[in-house]
């Protein structure tokens, strides 16, 4: 019996070596690589040549409609002794620090409200979302109009209430401008954030409040150990964001001031495509972009590492 | 060599008058006539796209359209035309010669083809076409269309920069008109401030009426960004000079002007708000339209800009050139639209419907009757002879371009007048970001 079965074992033809290509077919590395191309290749086409691009033009001394030659670190070398870029480099931080700082208190402070039980809650949260969906330029316009020497809204109120003898000077003095574009982003920017932060705080689990509140906390203990922690991730990825959009502001500044007046509100973006599109200079607009390439990273870092390093997010115990 | 004599253009004018008032169909006849002789055939199937500024005067627009319809007609070429803000024509047409892909014609301002000379097709023969035909060109156009020998663009039109006032404000501050000297001109700003009348110009990053006055104070004091060689000579007491003049000047004008745009003056000026600025005849034109206003265009009036130090007119009028992209496919098409544009048959009538706001750049349009019909707009005419180019003594190439749309002399005189920089540091600034685009 054992021959014969051992003889009908040995009478099945030998089990075929897989070939090469087979074997790459079943392989889920290979098959992974694959869906992983079309991903990589929009990524790589869309996002990391036009930054190698950028990067590369702005170490020759490209102009419009000219390749331009490798020229080396001039372009920076001109922009370290360039007040003119130093100024923008100031205006975008102050603006970024200030506008994103004050963003995210008020976009805080609305979503806790938003978040409570108040009447005509919808109405109410499509209403703070108005800033957000008017078109930029729209806006831009609008302040445009608050804003003028001659017509300002705000100046004719407050003459006609006898607060001030003469119209406020909103874009033509150096801080004055510096504020009201300031003032401009955070009515534009709050929405984002108001939203984005009520949605993080409504995954929030009712029984986590219910337990404190047991416990005898107070609202701010509430806010301080429970909120704050749960909604720390959302937080790193909506001032991520809140802090890229912000520091490349363009639309808002070019409508406004167009930088002016004296580069007061010249922000980096603005000079950029001043000197590279509207100059011409390709290769020193190029510098100056990627000359916001460490600051974006940093403040994406300081975002990421600073806000999420949390161990429980790994999985881990609480820190 | 067609010699075009004022008394032949005045018949043109009349024909095309009488033509206007028969209707658009004339209009085609002759661009039919023309294009079966033109120097340039276009190319079978062709067809063209054209971005330019967004107009000013809508008379001037229907006129441009009943244009290039007729010559769509006559040729058969459709022409596709976009619009857009005079300021975002220049970038439009940075990127498409840069990529390659785009509008066959640009017109857009100051020098935008010297930008990119390279990328521009050569027209030399259509504005020597022109040239002789009409009695030649004016210095600064010629000045401007030139890059070498070649001609890069057809200088179109001008659009003249000159000062607006109102007259009963004006004459109560003891100035019936605009004083001839640039000190009288002072006095004339402290009078009117005074009166509590004051005007205005633009200090902000306003490309058209900003980059006018600094640039004529500036070289009226007998300043220069750079010399005969692009050399850069800012530095010098001249400049100081016309900083200081300007900063007088600044302190009589109403507040604000430091955030004006292009657009801030024309309706601040509208709005009676300011009694003096400098503006294309734009405000004239719309006060006329406007039945409310119609007291308002009957009381102002233009002028030309005050002679400096220097003794001679030293403005700075906007050009507008029209290019072709070296890339186009129907090269022959775009001569001959170029040319088409120019020609007295209907350039005269186009000049007539834009009341003054398109000002020629070829000799023998001085005859155009748009000149003399109105006195207040007869100043107008004279902007292509008036004018200096955007270099000042400097060549008009790419750099002036630059220097332009970087407002750096625009900035050295905010600087300064907004008490930012003193003279020094104001001049030094500028100083460096002209060394940086000269080099």
């Amino acid at each position: 019996m054992a021959d014969i079965a051992l003889g009908q074992v040995a009478a099945k033809p030998a089990m075929r070596e897989a070939t090469a290509w087979e074997r790459l077919r079943a392989n889920r590395n290979w098959l992974g690589f694959w869906f992983m191309m079309p991903a990589a290749a929009f990524l790589i086409l869309f996002l990391a040549y036009p930054l190698g691009l950028g990067v590369w033009l702005s170490f020759t001394d490209a102009k419009i409609g000219r390749t331009g030659e490798f020229i080396g670190v001039e372009n920076y070398t001109w922009l370290w002794d360039d007040s003119v870029f130093w100024l923008s480099i100031f205006n975008t931080v102050l603006y970024t620090t200030v506008a994103s700082i004050v963003k995210f208190a008020i976009g805080l402070y609305l979503a806790l409200l938003l978040n409570e039980r108040l009447p005509f809650k919808a109405i109410l949260r499509a209403v703070v979302l108005i800033p957000f969906i008017v078109p930029t330029v729209l806006s831009a316009i609008a302040f445009w109009w608050i804003y003028d020497a001659q017509f300002s809204i705000i100046s004719w109120s407050l003459r006609h209430l006898g607060l001030i003898s003469g119209n406020i000077d909103f874009l033509g003095d150096t801080w004055n401008a510096r504020w009201s574009v300031i003032f401009a982003n955070i009515w534009r920017g709050i929405p984002f954030i108001a939203i984005t932060l009520l949605a993080g705080l409504q995954t929030v689990s009712p029984s986590l409040y219910e337990a404190a509140t047991l416990d005898g906390a107070t609202r701010w203990q509430i806010f301080r150990y429970v909120t704050y922690p749960l909604l720390t991730p959302i937080i790193a990825v909506v001032m991520t964001f809140s802090v890229l959009f912000t520091f490349t502001d363009f639309q808002l500044i070019w409508v406004l001031t167009r930088g002016g007046p004296v580069n007061a509100t010249q922000l980096m973006a603005t000079l950029s495509y001043q000197r590279a599109i509207l100059s011409g200079q390709l290769g020193e607009g190029a510098a100056i972009s990627t000359a916001m390439i460490p600051f974006l990273l940093g403040a994406i870092l300081i975002s990421w590492f600073g806000l999420q390093r949390r161990k429980w997010q790994q999985g881990e115990g609480n820190d | 060599m067609t010699r075009i004599t004022r008394r032949a253009l005045m018949a043109g004018g009349t024909s095309l008058a009488a033509a206007a008032a028969l209707g658009g169909s004339s209009l085609v006849e002759w661009a039919k006539a023309w294009a079966q002789s033109a120097p340039w055939q276009p190319e079978k199937g062709a067809e063209l796209s054209m971005l330019r500024w967004k107009y000013f005067v809508q008379s001037e627009d229907d006129a441009f359209v009943a244009l290039i319809d007729a010559f769509t007609k006559a040729t058969g070429v459709k022409v596709t035309i976009s619009r857009e803000s005079y300021e975002d024509v220049q970038p439009k047409a940075s990127v498409a010669a840069n990529t390659g892909a785009g509008q066959d014609i640009f017109w857009g301002l100051y020098s935008l083809p010297h930008l990119f000379p390279q990328k521009c097709l050569d027209v030399s023969d259509v504005a020597e076409y022109l040239g002789k035909k009409y009695g030649g060109w004016v210095p600064s156009a010629e000045k401007y269309g030139k890059s070498g020998d070649k001609w890069i663009c057809v200088p179109i039109c001008y659009s003249g920069n000159m000062i607006n006032y109102r007259l009963e404000a004006s004459a109560k501050a003891g100035f019936p008109k605009i004083p001839d000297t640039t000190d009288g001109f002072l006095e004339y700003a402290k009078a009117m401030k005074k009166n509590n009348t004051p005007g205005g110009f633009a200090l902000g990053h306003a490309s058209g009426d900003g980059n006018g006055w600094v640039h004529w104070c500036l070289w009226s004091h007998g300043g220069n960004a750079v010399d005969e060689s692009d050399k850069v000579i800012l530095n010098s007491p001249e400049t100081a000079k016309a900083l200081e003049y300007a900063k007088a000047l600044y302190e009589n004008m109403v507040p604000g002007v430091a955030s004006w745009n292009d657009a801030s003056n024309n309706k601040a000026f509208l709005a009676g708000e300011i009694n003096w600025t400098d503006n294309g005849i734009s405000i004239y034109v719309a006060a006329n339209k406007d039945p409310t206003k119609a007291d308002l265009a009957k009381d102002m009036d233009h002028s030309v800009w005050p002679v400096g130090p220097v003794g001679k007119p030293t403005e700075l009028h906007l050009l507008y050139p029209v290019l072709g992209m070296g890339y186009t496919k129907y090269p022959q098409a775009v001569k001959a639209l170029m040319a088409y544009m120019v020609e007295a048959d209907q350039f005269n009538k186009w000049l007539e419907a834009a009341q003054g706001y398109l000002a020629h750049c070829l000799n023998a349009y001085d005859a155009n009757p748009v000149w003399t019909a109105d006195p207040k707009r007869t100043i107008f005419g004279q902007a292509g002879k008036r004018t200096l180019t955007a270099g000042g003594r400097g060549s008009v190439g790419e750099k002036a371009a630059a220097a332009i749309a970087d407002f750096v002399i625009l900035d050295m005189f905010a600087a300064f007048c907004t008490g930012r920089e003193d003279v020094k540091g104001a001049i030094r600034i500028a100083e460096r970001q002209l060394t940086r685009i000269y080099r």
